[in-house]
């Protein structure tokens, strides 16, 4: 059964448990700064927004790589970097409308959530339910990824047949 | 139903694996010229870089990808269409009909007209076999000559610059990137290239180049002379377009196609470099030399010809490049919408720069200068075209906000 993560930004309390266990997971230090997943604190209104890749259908980084470094896993239905095939061109960073697949200057290549192959941390860290794992036919989940239909190159109402 | 698809590069490759997804009892043939598997060319800096060996340039992995999809892929050079008999005469002497026809043969690297551009040790940099002589060409301290400065000549600056040879750069423009960044981009780019030692000749122009013992010299008019080892001419581009004579098909400097990626001719269709297309920013039709366009044009037409009618919203202008260590990108309408607005931040020092272009509250075009996290989300705000309301007040105030106006007006609430 394919799960997601379902982000509420209501119980965020930007404790940054999130990141930090990302980072940790990822590049076995504690270093926010190379989270994949990031939580933007608001001065207008709204707190904090942790967010991250939704996964989504489309996968616009996949169809824009060169190279074929990044694929779906059946499984997990996230879609995977391959690290030695990336060439680190950066053309996926451009082309996810949703910013989700981000440069890092230090291994020279990109980086984005892979759902910890199906064990994310950020979820497995987060103290206060903000992030969870659940059950990717949840309804409420659907609603929440709405806004990925909107930004199809294609006219509305046509699906990818990706 | 036989498919036929012209160019193995992204457009054609993409195109021909949709083909068959869509249509699994469809005969897809896919023609490439080139003695090569299927490649993507903008690998090639990395070659050049020493990042991935040529294999690391492959569109696909894994041996018998195509023969596992049942797409024949053959080597041969199409010649001409007879469009009567709906036919293509390729090279080698066979021809295949075809029931539906994509022409995705991309474009080729064209030399300014000047005298001694023809020398041996003069090279494009486009193709694998390309990058092969400018290997062979380019040993530590190798003086090396890029001409051209524009989006592609910067992306093999770069590499070249990696395999450290003594680099000088000439441009007849006044500046850099002229067709991706404005004045204060391109001037922070010069600057930095500069600095990191790369001799860099914005307004300056070639007007000769002579040979003599294996050695260049560049003729600069006013600016003097230049000797080089090797000379790589990035100074543009042009859509192959010779195989359509006499098909009838339109063309004005690309393929026109319409949001089918559909030709004037019935049942030919373009993709990639060589189409010229809907263009999502300005609603006329552009030829956009990029990636991500062919990948998108190869999905859609191929949708199209298999059936499923699909329109295309145009495709984006869109740029990412690594200028030795400093990241650039352009999106859309980053010179501004008439009657548009303007947010600017720029660090003219610390070589950070964001330019965000307005359309009423709408974004429509952006250029960016060490920006790397989130960049994706102003091709998104694009796009989408969404709303920002009071968002573009604060973003003219600080253009840096705009992940959080993003975050706010854009994602929809669950
Ligand atoms: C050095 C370099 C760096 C680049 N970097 C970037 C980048 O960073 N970002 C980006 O977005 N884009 C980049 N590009 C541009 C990108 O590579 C192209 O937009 C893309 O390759 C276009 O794909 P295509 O399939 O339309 O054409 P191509 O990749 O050109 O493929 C067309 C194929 O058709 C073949 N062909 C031509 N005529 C015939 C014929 N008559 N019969 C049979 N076959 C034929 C050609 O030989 C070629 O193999 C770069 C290009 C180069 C050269
Ligand atoms: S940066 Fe890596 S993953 Fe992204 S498009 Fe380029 S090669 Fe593919």
């Amino acid at each position: 059964m394919l799960k997601s993560l379902l982000i509420d930004p209501e119980k965020c309390t930007s404790c940054l448990q999130c990141e930090m266990a990302c980072s940790f997971e990822h590049e076995g230090a504690f270093n926010p700064a190379k989270s994949r997943i990031k939580v933007f604190e608001f001065e207008h209104g709204r707190r904090a927004i942790p967010y991250t890749c939704t996964q989504c259908a489309e996968a616009w980084c996949l169809h824009a790589c060169p190279v074929e470094a990044l694929s779906r896993n059946t499984e997990t239905g996230a879609v995977e970097l391959d690290e030695a095939i990336c060439v680190g061109c950066k053309v996926c960073t451009i082309a996810c409308p949703f910013g989700t697949i981000n440069y890092n200057a230090d291994s020279g290549k990109v980086a984005k959530c892979d759902l910890c192959g199906g064990d994310p941390q950020c979820a497995e860290a987060c103290p206060t339910g903000a992030i969870t794992y659940v059950d990717a036919n949840w309804t409420g989940l659907e609603r929440m990824k709405q806004w990925a239909v909107k930004t199809d190159s294609q006219a509305p109402n046509q699906s990818p047949g990706a | 139903m036989d498919y036929v698809v012209l160019g193995a590069g992204p457009a054609g490759v993409i195109a021909a694996e949709t083909l068959r997804r869509m249509d699994r009892g469809g005969r897809v043939t896919l023609v490439g010229d080139e003695p090569e598997a299927p490649y993507s060319r903008m690998a090639i800096p990395y070659l050049l870089a020493e990042t991935v060996e040529e294999e690391g340039t492959h569109l696909r992995h894994g041996a018998g990808h195509y023969d596992a999809r049942q797409i024949e892929l053959r080597q041969d050079r199409a010649a001409g269409i007879d469009v009567a008999d709906a036919r293509v005469r390729l090279e080698g002497g066979e021809s295949l009909a075809y029931d539906k026809l994509l022409i995705a043969t991309g474009s080729r690297p064209t030399r300014p007209p000047i005298p001694g551009m023809d020398l041996p040790g003069i090279e494009s940099c486009w193709t694998l076999e390309d990058a092969r002589r400018i290997i062979a060409g380019t040993r530590e301290g190798a003086r090396v000559v890029l001409m051209g400065a524009g989006f592609i000549g910067c992306i093999v600056l770069e590499a070249l610059a990696r395999r450290k040879v003594e680099l000088t750069v000439v441009e007849m423009a006044p500046r850099m990137l002229a067709r991706m960044m404005d004045d204060v981009g391109g001037d922070m780019i010069e600057r930095w290239c500069e600095a990191r030692g790369v001799a860099v000749k914005t307004g300056t122009r070639v007007e000769a180049i002579e040979r003599n013992d294996d050695v260049l010299t560049l003729k600069l008019g006013e600016a003097g002379e230049l000797e080089a080892d090797l000379v790589v001419c990035a100074t543009g581009v042009q859509p192959n377009l010779e195989l359509l004579e006499g098909s009838g098909v339109e063309t004005e400097f690309g393929i026109l196609v319409d949001a089918r990626l559909a030709t004037n001719v019935e049942n030919i269709h373009a993709a990639g470099d060589v189409a010229q297309g809907p263009d999502f920013s300005t609603g006329a039709r552009a030829v956009h030399a990029i990636q991500p366009t062919a990948s998108e044009h190869g999905r859609i037409a191929a949708l199209n010809m298999a059936g499923r009618e699909t329109a295309y919203r145009g495709s984006l202008s869109m740029n990412v490049l690594n200028t030795l260590g400093l990241i650039s990108s352009s999106f859309g309408l980053w010179e501004g919408a008439e009657g548009g607005e303007r947010a600017v931040a720029a660090d003219r020092e610390g070589f950070k720069y964001l330019r965000l272009e307005f359309r009423d509250d709408v974004l429509v075009g952006a250029l960016a200068l060490g920006l790397t996290q989130h960049v994706g989300v102003i091709r998104g705000l694009v796009q989408t075209g969404v709303r920002l309301g009071a968002w573009k007040d604060r973003l003219l105030r600080d253009p840096h906000q705009v992940m959080h106006a993003y975050l706010e007006r854009a994602r929809s609430r669950p």
